[in-house]
């Protein structure tokens, strides 16, 4: 137990990002199945076609008919490509929007778990209007009146990450990273040398600690030393039941003092002089 | 070839380079078009709205020059003019940067915000500048868009953002990244408000800037052959291993693809504008 917590404090963002990023760390949807009952898979955005890099559908949490939607990275090299590596194309964040929009018709919460390198930056993604896409979602999420949470669950990296991110309530996995862009990226942006993403991954601030005390997420759900996959169950256990409190909370609210708390969390953001 | 010769060659190319540079940097009265190359009296373009009198490539210009164009003389009047960002990052380097390009362009961050009249036309205006930060969003750029929408919502106003950026500040991180949501939630109030909001895109509109408030125009204008995307186009070519053709993510691309309203050249811009705004009274 000693250990433990000496080589947790001593982890570095990187030993994170490395983490966050495991082939073996679950996925979307080992938490939806594990988390919630009768889940039922809903497709397309009813314009372009079905993104398979983000799963989203139907369910039950404890007995409460929510909307999740997820973005899907793969297990194996087969399922990743299958999966576009958990990279969105505009119509799997049009297909997100589809099912929000859906949820607050039957007045159900939205739950959505965030894990992608970010949006996919190919030529059809902005032939079919990549940034129009993720714009349309925030603008949309920002005055959705239903409760919205959002779980980082792995790489939460730059728009690609936010368009199914702006919730009441954000949450992370303690070795789970959100971040602007890849370390990697950030690195050869400014430092003009994509080997100094140790370093740039350090003063991105971009830990579920270094994100709480910059108030930008509201919760973190521990880990065990070597990530989520070792203790599995027992991490969706208290998942499940910080959502069903958050829920709890949220639904307290009417529509009104929903939204306009949630618009004021985003409003105060930032740091002027 | 000769090592020799290599040498000679590799000696003549920065010779070239040397030569191109310094007549960029022709001082006074003189400037080189970097589309056409052609040698270019200051003024004849300054007169022809910073387009280039010989080939008709759009110069990028500062948020004064647009305001000038814009807005009726004397009617503007600036906000929050003196706002810095609190670098919450403390990130290395980033409060020199700011203070240096300060100095150098006499602005204080990437977007100037204000009210001022177009021929009479009451209206909120933020105007971006690619000389700050190449027209990156930070705090700043986010607090300016949500207070002008906030003045535009009291006063009843229509807004008019004129976008250049290259997308988010990387150096404020996840601050940054979340003026995105904060600035598209700022444009869902001004909607819900019933006001017209009008983006107009120039050259370059990219990131998180095209990923956010310049995309949610009730009317998205464009300038002529801008370039307009989400992801930069050298990425994009890294993805795909690949070269893109030729006008790949251009205004005129993006008009094709249903993305823009209409491509609207500078000289009738304010008309434009006042025509549309006169139309929403």
């Amino acid at each position: 137990m000693k250990n433990n917590k000496i080589s947790e404090i001593s982890k570095t963002a990187w030993d994170r990002v490395i983490i966050a990023r495991k082939t073996e760390r679950p996925k979307s949807l080992d938490y939806i199945n594990e988390i919630f009952n009768n889940f039922i898979e809903l497709h397309g955005d009813r314009s372009f076609g079905d993104d398979k890099s983000i799963i989203a559908g139907i369910a039950e949490l404890n007995g409460i008919p929510v909307t999740v939607i997820g973005e899907q990275k793969g297990k194996s090299a087969k399922e990743n490509i299958e999966r576009n590596f958990g990279m969105p194309n505009p119509e799997g964040y049009r297909k997100a929007l589809r099912l929000m929009k859906q949820a607050e018709k039957f007045n159900r919460p939205i739950i959505t778990f965030i894990d992608t390198p970010g949006a996919y930056p190919g030529m059809e993604a902005e032939e079919r209007g990549q940034g129009e896409a993720i714009a349309r979602n925030l603008f949309e999420m920002s005055r959705l009146k239903v409760p919205t949470i959002s779980i980082v669950i792995g790489e939460g990296s730059s728009g690609g990450a936010l368009a199914i991110g702006v919730t009441d309530k954000i949450i992370m996995l303690e070795n789970s990273i959100y971040s602007i862009l890849s370390p990697e990226g950030f690195a050869s942006i400014l430092y003009k040398d994509s080997s100094k993403s140790q370093e740039a991954a350090e003063n991105m601030k971009i830990t579920a600690k270094e994100l709480k005390k910059l108030g930008i997420i509201d919760g973190i759900i521990k880990e065990p030393e070597e990530g989520a996959q070792e203790e599995f169950e027992n991490i969706c256990k208290n998942l499940k039941n910080m959502l069903l409190k958050n829920i709890k909370e949220l639904s307290k609210l009417s529509k009104e003092e929903l939204t306009k708390q949630r618009y004021e969390k985003y409003r105060n953001i930032g740091g002027i002089l | 070839m000769l090592v020799i010769d290599k040498i000679r060659k590799v000696n003549k190319e920065q010779q070239t380079e040397k030569n191109e540079k310094a007549s960029d940097m022709l001082v006074g009265k003189w400037v080189k078009c970097t589309n056409c190359k052609e040698i270019l009296y200051k003024e004849d373009v300054k007169n022809n709205f910073s387009i280039c009198p010989n080939c008709g490539k759009y110069f990028r210009i500062s948020a004064r020059r647009r305001i000038k164009h814009i807005i009726d003389e004397n009617t503007f009047e600036e906000i929050d003019k003196d706002m810095k960002t609190s670098d919450m990052l403390n990130f290395d380097g980033y409060k020199d940067k700011i203070k240096s390009l300060q100095e150098k362009t006499n602005i204080q961050e990437a977007i100037q915000i204000g009210t001022g009249k177009i021929n009479g036309e009451k209206v909120a205006i933020g105007v971006m500048d690619s000389n700050f930060f190449m027209g990156s969003m930070g705090s700043v750029v986010g607090e300016k868009i949500c207070r002008l929408v906030e003045i535009a919502i009291k006063d009843r106003l229509p807004v008019i953002l004129f976008c250049v950026s290259g997308g988010a500040r990387m150096q404020e991180g996840m601050i940054s990244l979340m003026q995105m949501a904060k600035t598209a939630a700022a444009i869902a109030k001004l909607d819900e408000a019933g006001l017209l909001y009008i983006s107009v895109l120039t050259d370059p509109t990219t990131g998180g800037v095209t990923a956010s408030f310049a995309s949610l125009g009730d009317i998205i204008l464009a300038e002529p052959g801008a370039l307009i995307g989400f992801a930069g186009p050298r990425v994009i070519e890294q993805t795909i291993k690949q070269k893109l053709p030729d006008g790949f993510q251009s205004s005129e691309f993006l008009l094709q693809h249903g993305f823009i309203d209409k491509i609207v050249e500078r000289k009738d811009m304010k008309q434009t504008l006042y025509n549309i705004v006169k139309l929403h009274k």
